[in-house]
């Protein structure tokens, strides 16, 4: 299996993908916007056939476009309707993001091809090219580097934005990178996991070691060791069953933090029962 | 995180008796969702005093303050400290928010929380210095939670957590404390130790500056208020300001 050159580009890209990803879910855990991430991938639908119906082709790159510049319309088009009257940036988004998914759902009779729709929909990390794998590279890069640079006045925004501004913190330019790195983030796993299924990689690595511990650098490092090397376990099991690899991904996470909700010696449910049989 | 400031940030503001450090508001002027909240706020203080924002609801009383520590765009007036006049924010002030406010199930130790402090002073990329961890220790010292230090921020009490984030504002040595209401939804015990510790910091030289909304404690916390209704009516020693005449003024439904 490690002699197959698909499965090699695959187990790269896992490790890429998974690393990114999982790195980043620290900010989205600690931001508690899970809700945004699902709305933003649900956003990348329309955009990738929209730029399929405008060029007429389903390529890496316009569709790495349209789903970028959907998810930048939605997710700072809900900023800006936050910031420009009553409703929470919450409420705008669950808007825009479902008036956004709708209208993909409408394009897609008239696109020529929904079978390979799906591969964005669900991901098929087999399929990776060497180019995917440099944009994936280069999309770990930013992330890694920038989330790495900015690290503390990110994490100060997150945390209370009022003490962070009266610290000097440009906070609304860090909840615009926050939001920028974040699609960033997304796009790179639509490769891996696809659009609908993206919510878990970005998310569930760092949820799980949030049960584990109580070091918040931790939840970051953590989370991207273990994005990767859940993903890469993924990808052996869906190899050996014949599943496929996006959902055995987000499978694979998803029963991770099952496993930790459920053993974790401080916070897992089973700790908290009464203990009847003490051997 | 750049800090353009004066660069001497001795401890104690008010050691030498000689200078007196001075703040310095006048004419401030702050609307608030384009709503002119509050108007021409005038006084001078300087640090060792503790002063109460008194006033009612909707007032501006916490909108001063974010005013004062850069969070709300002035639309007049200017603020000055230590002779220097402060364009938006400085790292000599720091902002407590309502305890309400803040997002307590955040996972951070108490120690994490106080190290926040440092990070005006390490800027981007610097690392933790042992002179920092040193400020960080003696900031948990000076609120008693030492012992504390490990413990995640939700398993404190309500008057732990507003000691976390006094240790923070200290780690910062923040010479001025703007506090939004620091006694609300405290029991007696942690309002007694939160009182005496209010007066220690003053006593040390810092200038504290609270939103408070109970007129019967003020005068034993405060010994100076300032007294608004969107203008200000009075400002001066605590008893004086509360006079009766005073607070007729501010709490009359007839005030605009």
């Amino acid at each position: 299996m490690l002699s197959d050159p698909f499965f090699q580009r695959a187990l790269l890209a896992a490790v890429l993908i998974g690393f990114t990803n999982g790195y980043f879910s620290g900010f989205v855990v600690l931001k508690r916007t899970a809700l945004s991430v699902s709305a933003l991938s649900h956003t990348m639908l329309p955009g990738i056939a929209l730029a399929i119906l405008l060029t007429g082709a389903l390529t890496q790159a316009n569709a790495f476009i349209g789903a970028l510049t959907a998810a930048l319309i939605v997710g700072l088009g809900s900023l800006v309707v936050s910031r420009n009257s009553r409703v929470s940036q919450g409420t705008a988004l669950a808007i825009l993001y479902t008036t956004a998914f709708a209208l993909g759902v409408a394009i897609l009779r008239y696109l020529s091809t929904p079978a390979e729709l799906e591969e964005w929909l669900f991901g098929d990390i087999m399929s990776v090219s060497d180019n995917d794998l440099w944009m994936s590279f280069g999309i770990a890069v930013l992330v890694l580097l920038s989330s790495t640079i900015f690290f503390r006045p990110l994490l100060l925004t997150l945390f209370e934005s009022n003490v962070a501004a009266a610290q000097g913190v440009p906070v609304r330019s860090m909840n615009y990178l926050f939001f920028g790195l974040l699609i960033l983030a997304l796009v790179a796993s639509l490769q891996a996991v696809g659009c609908v299924l993206s919510v878990g990689l970005l998310v569930s690595p760092a949820a799980t070691i949030s049960l584990l511990t109580n070091r918040t650098n931790l939840l970051f490092w953590g989370g991207g060791l273990l994005g990767a090397l859940g993903s890469v376990l993924a990808l052996i099991i869906a190899w050996i069953t014949g599943i496929s690899a996006g959902p055995a991904i987000v499978l694979v996470l998803g029963s991770l933090f099952l496993l930790a909700f459920l053993l974790s010696p401080r916070y897992g449910l089973l700790s908290r029962l009464p203990r009847r049989q003490q051997s | 995180m750049e800090h353009a400031h004066p660069e001497a940030h001795d401890h104690d503001c008010c050691a030498h008796h000689d200078h007196h450090h001075e703040l310095l508001v006048e004419g401030l002027t702050v609307h608030y969702r384009k709503i002119l909240a509050i108007e021409n706020i005038d006084f001078a203080t300087s640090c060792g005093n503790r002063i109460a924002l008194v006033g009612p609801n909707g007032a501006g009383k916490s909108t001063l303050l974010k005013a004062i520590a850069g969070l709300l765009p002035r639309s007049a007036g200017t603020i000055s400290w230590r002779g220097t006049t402060v364009r938006k924010w400085s790292r000599e002030f720091a902002y407590l928010p309502q305890r309400e406010d803040v997002d307590w199930n955040f996972p951070i130790t108490v120690r994490g929380l106080v190290e926040m402090g440092r990070y005006p002073h390490l800027g981007l990329l610097k690392r933790f210095s042992p002179a920092d961890t040193k400020a960080v220790n003696s900031a948990l010292e000076t609120l008693n939670i030492s012992d504390l230090h490990h413990r995640q921020i939700h398993e404190l009490s309500g008057g732990q957590q507003q000691r976390a984030f006094l240790a923070r504002a200290i780690a910062q040595e923040a010479h001025v404390l703007l506090l939004d209401e620091p006694f609300t939804g405290l029991d007696q015990t942690a309002t007694q130790s939160l009182s005496a510790l209010i007066h220690e910091l003053s006593e040390e030289g810092r200038l504290i500056i609270a939103a408070h909304h109970d007129l019967s404690t003020a005068p034993a916390l405060f010994n100076q208020t300032l007294l608004l209704n969107h203008l200000p009516i009075a400002f001066g020693p605590t008893p004086e300001v509360l006079s009766k005449s005073n607070l007729q003024n501010a709490f009359s439904p007839t005030v605009a």
